[in-house]
């Protein structure tokens, strides 16, 4: 055999590359292990890992109030000192546009209630004004243009607008106007070619002349109109919002709109670590609203406590089960098991029964004489009823990868131990223990996961100290309908989880947890 | 993206709703959502069993109405809205309205006149707080307490809350700001009439909550209308803040030793809302439904089961005696003018307003 033979390509039965080949079979089984897990995969992606990454998507979006007030938005955002942010009659009159049209659509309150998470008031502020927009009279612009020419009366004139090329450039809030008029005349049933152009839309136009200044590629009519407009009969919108609610006329109402105008933001994320964003910037939540910091630092701390609680009970529990015979060992299992079958509400309020001052354990105590009627316990509806309910609920989560640990550990060893000479205790701390330790991670990470986003049990024991932040993400996904908070509480909670995961996984080491075998 | 989440959505819902999607669909079933427990069983023998022996349509019960809200946004979002017919308490028909979830309602074409030809929004009256709402009864948040536990002095008056010398133990309060703040402004000397100017402003919330300071040490808090009745019954509370009709069933039905404190009670008004954006054949189906389940004689028949009023002028004069029990029912309606010498009306634009910002301030409060 010749050098260069052993220095080409290595070639398969049919003459190609060796490697191609291989590379070519790999590809082949790799896409039929995946056509394998295909259907799981569509499944979790479409109903867990979207939704999800939707939900939490919702933490930053905030399109709602440029695509409510697009022209307004448009001119306040333009930017200016402080001076400028009670804005002048241009705004209102854009304003009374955007207002309209959202009004048409029912869009206004909507936009209303979103502000209304940073200012109150906002939410009624919105729905009086779009109320009353739907009634304020703007005839004379239309009248004004009729005069001017009696085509602008006329649909058909609007239709070739929209049609040609430059008058978007042109008459830009026109446009906008009308095509948002014919939007809802259709979404109405109606037909927009049929229909007379509403008054609003000529307030539009009347912006959109007043601004005009090149009307070289104009035609005659705008020409013509953009000429006579300085001259026209107008509203004072200004003075209409404000008559509507003399909120219009504070800074404050325009602060928090130019602050939230962007399409994206940070203020839920702020407003999830106890921050707020305003228009001067960032600053801490004034005391008395302070409460997600503080609902973190227990959500973790508790159920810190609760994993250590079901490391506690659950251990003994689990060494016995593995360490007796069949017989007992599955009576034992099955005490486990039958709490885990139960539903959990039955199970929390049994502890309702038990915990209460005229419960159980606190009749037993007084019967006993060991306290006094005046002196019963108070053992819910706080951190311990909380602690108390919910590690009996998980425990079964940690008895069970403890267990199936367990029984892998050969009896043999702590033997071998105890016949060198260890005494009981060092044979079960120094063998069996450092044994067991998989379990106690896998037990843990399960416990302290669950109970991290747990709520149902904290809102009926917890009382008011008991309570985690996954009862205040509950209270805004369903009762204040800030989904955007909830969204930024919810990403913060599986960041937090996420992070400690791999704090977990640097100190112990993710390989040495163990479900069984 | 929205195409994305409309489609992942859609198939979430479909995956939890395939039986009530199917059910929508169907040309004689109706999915009607309301409270459960015996406010359901209520409607169920006043409303829906007349109807469904009327017409053979079939009316299927779902018992989502505390996530109404929530879920009807869902639903629009994913663009698949599978019920016919919600039961709200107003504040949620007036956000429902505002979101565009709930679609308006002309009351007089809608709904049946009295029998006596006022037509329907006259005989409404201004209990129709939203133009997409149609009330069905009048309820009230209102005290009860034991009357073996509060000695020879029974309370009388609502301030009693705030008096544990002359009663001592525990009290049971709702875990939200809403009439909690109101009723302590009042017993700090704030006058009636003055409550919501004074509760608008930071200070006067911050005296609300100092009130509320004073017994917060012997307040449960409850979230579920169940809490306080249980805890009457179970002697661990002294007196407690929940709906009239739980306290009715407390008191006539379970003969526990509890009374009714009606001082400063609150109205709230329930009633129904109808999705937008339903198929043409489903609204007209569930408009022939209400027209029947919102007549005169319909609403009136309800008090006979549940001790909530009915929120038709005309329906007042036809309420009779409980079916089971036998009592007259018209002393135990919050609407009587026994018990309604000192009321509130649950001021709706007030808390749309100022909900998220004192509910902040109130659970900051509550976790300190």
């Amino acid at each position: 055999m010749s050098d260069s033979t052993n220095n080409g390509p290595v070639l398969a039965a049919d003459g190609t590359p060796l490697k191609r080949s291989l590379r070519r079979s790999l590809r082949l089984q790799k896409f039929r292990a995946l056509l394998l897990i295909a259907p799981l995969l569509a499944f979790i992606l479409i109903t867990f890992i979207a939704p999800i990454a939707d939900m939490l998507f919702r933490s930053v979006e905030n399109k709602i109030v440029e695509e409510t007030l697009p022209q307004t938005i448009a001119l306040i955002d333009a930017g200016g000192p402080i001076e400028t942010i009670v804005p002048n009659q241009k705004v209102f009159s854009a304003l009374y546009v955007d207002m309209f049209v959202a009004a048409e659509n029912k869009e206004h309150t909507r936009l209303g209630t979103r502000l209304n998470y940073e200012q109150s008031g906002i939410s009624s502020l919105f729905r009086k004004s779009g109320r009353r927009v739907a009634r304020l009279d703007v005839e004379v612009y239309k009248k004004q243009f009729e005069e001017v020419d009696p085509q602008w009366a006329d649909v058909a004139t609007w239709q070739s607008l929209a049609e040609s090329a430059n008058s978007a450039e042109l008459l830009p809030r026109a446009m906008w106007a009308y095509n948002a008029w014919r939007d809802y005349v259709r979404a109405d049933g109606d037909n927009p070619d049929k229909e007379a152009p509403e008054d609003f839309i000529y307030v539009a136009l009347y912006d959109d002349l007043i601004a005009l200044d090149d009307v070289t590629s104009a035609n005659d009519l705008i020409r013509k109109s953009a000429d006579a407009a300085p001259d026209f009969e107008t509203v004072n919108f200004k003075e209409a919002f404000v008559k509507f609610d003399k909120d219009w006329a504070s800074e404050n109402v325009w602060k928090t709109l130019r602050t939230y105008s962007t399409p994206y933001t940070e203020g839920y994320f702020l407003n999830a670590i106890d921050f707020q964003k305003d228009f001067d910037g960032y600053s801490l939540r004034p005391d008395n609203q302070r409460i997600y910091g503080v609902l973190f630092m227990r959500t973790l701390f508790m159920s810190l406590v609760i994993t250590a609680c079901a490391v506690l009970l659950g251990y003994p529990i689990a060494w016995l089960m593995a360490n007796r015979p069949m017989r007992e060992a599955n009576l034992l299992m099955i005490m486990v098991l039958l709490p885990f079958w139960t539903s959990l509400l039955v199970r929390t309020s049994a502890w309702k029964v038990m915990l209460q001052q005229q419960g159980v354990i606190n009749d037993t105590l007084v019967w006993l004489n060991l306290v006094d009627e005046a002196g019963r316990l108070v053992l819910i509806n706080n951190q311990f009823g909380t602690i108390v309910a919910m590690t009996h609920i998980l425990l079964p989560f940690m008895v069970l990868p403890l267990y199936s640990v367990m029984r892998t550990i050969p009896e043999s060893y702590t033997r071998a131990a105890k016949s060198l000479g260890a005494t009981n205790w060092t044979a079960f701390w120094r063998v069996y223990f450092p044994q067991s330790v998989p379990g106690i991670g896998a037990g843990s990470i399960l416990v302290f996961i669950l109970s991290i986003g747990y709520y149902i049990t904290p809102e009926i024991v917890g009382g008011t100290t008991g309570t985690f932040i996954s009862n205040r993400i509950a209270y805004h996904i369903s009762s204040s309908l800030n989904w955007g908070l909830a969204a930024a509480l919810g990403t913060i909670l599986l960041a937090v989880v996420l992070l400690l995961y791999w704090v977990y996984d640097r100190i112990v080491g993710i390989d040495n947890v163990k479900l069984g075998g | 993206m929205k195409m994305f989440t409309k489609l992942s959505l859609a198939v979430a819902f479909t995956a939890f709703g395939t039986t009530a999607v199917t059910a929508a669909d169907m040309a004689d079933e109706m999915t009607i959502v309301s409270w459960g427990g015996a406010y359901s069983t209520s409607q169920q023998k006043a409303y829906h069993e007349p109807y469904m022996e009327k017409t053979g349509i079939k009316i299927i019960n779902d018992e989502s109405s505390a996530e109404a809200v929530a879920k009807l946004r869902a639903m629009d979002e994913a663009g698949n809205v599978t019920w016919d017919l919600v039961d709200v308490v107003a504040s949620d028909a007036i956000r429902l309205c505002d979101e565009g979830l709930a679609m308006e309602i002309d009351h007089d074409k809608v709904l049946a006149n009295a029998p006596d030809g006022t037509p329907a929004s006259k005989d409404f009256g201004d209990l129709i707080v939203s133009g997409c709402f149609i009330p069905q009864i009048v309820y009230s948040t209102t005290f009860g307490y034991r009357t073996d536990m509060v000695g020879d002095k029974k309370p009388t008056d609502i301030c009693a809350i705030f008096d544990t010398k002359t009663w001592p133990g525990k009290r049971s309060l709702e875990k939200r700001p809403i009439n909690n703040m109101e009723w302590a402004l009042l017993c700090d000397g704030v006058a009636k009439e003055d409550v919501y100017d004074v509760l608008a402003t930071p200070e006067g919330q911050e005296k609300a909550l100092a009130k509320l300071g004073t017994i917060k040490d012997d307040v449960i808090w409850w979230s579920a209308g169940a809490d306080t009745p249980q805890l009457l019954a179970d002697g661990e509370i002294v007196m407690g803040s929940t709906y009239n009709g739980r306290l009715f069933s407390v008191i006539e039905e379970q003969n526990q030793p509890v009374a009714m404190l009606w001082d400063a009670q609150v109205f709230d008004l329930d009633g129904w809302i109808v999705p937008a954006g339903l198929s043409d054949e489903r609204k007209a189906r569930v408009m022939d439904y209400l027209k029947f389940a919102t007549d005169t004689q319909r609403l009136a028949d309800q008090a006979k089961y549940i001790s909530y009023g009915p929120a038709r002028k005309s329906s007042a004069p036809l309420v009779g005696k409980h079916a089971d029990l036998g009592i007259e029912m018209a002393p135990h309606m919050p609407t009587d003018p026994e018990n309604a010498k000192n009321t509130f009306l649950y001021n709706y634009e007030f808390w749309a307003d100022y909900r998220d910002d004192i509910d902040a301030k109130f659970q900051a409060w509550l976790a300190r």
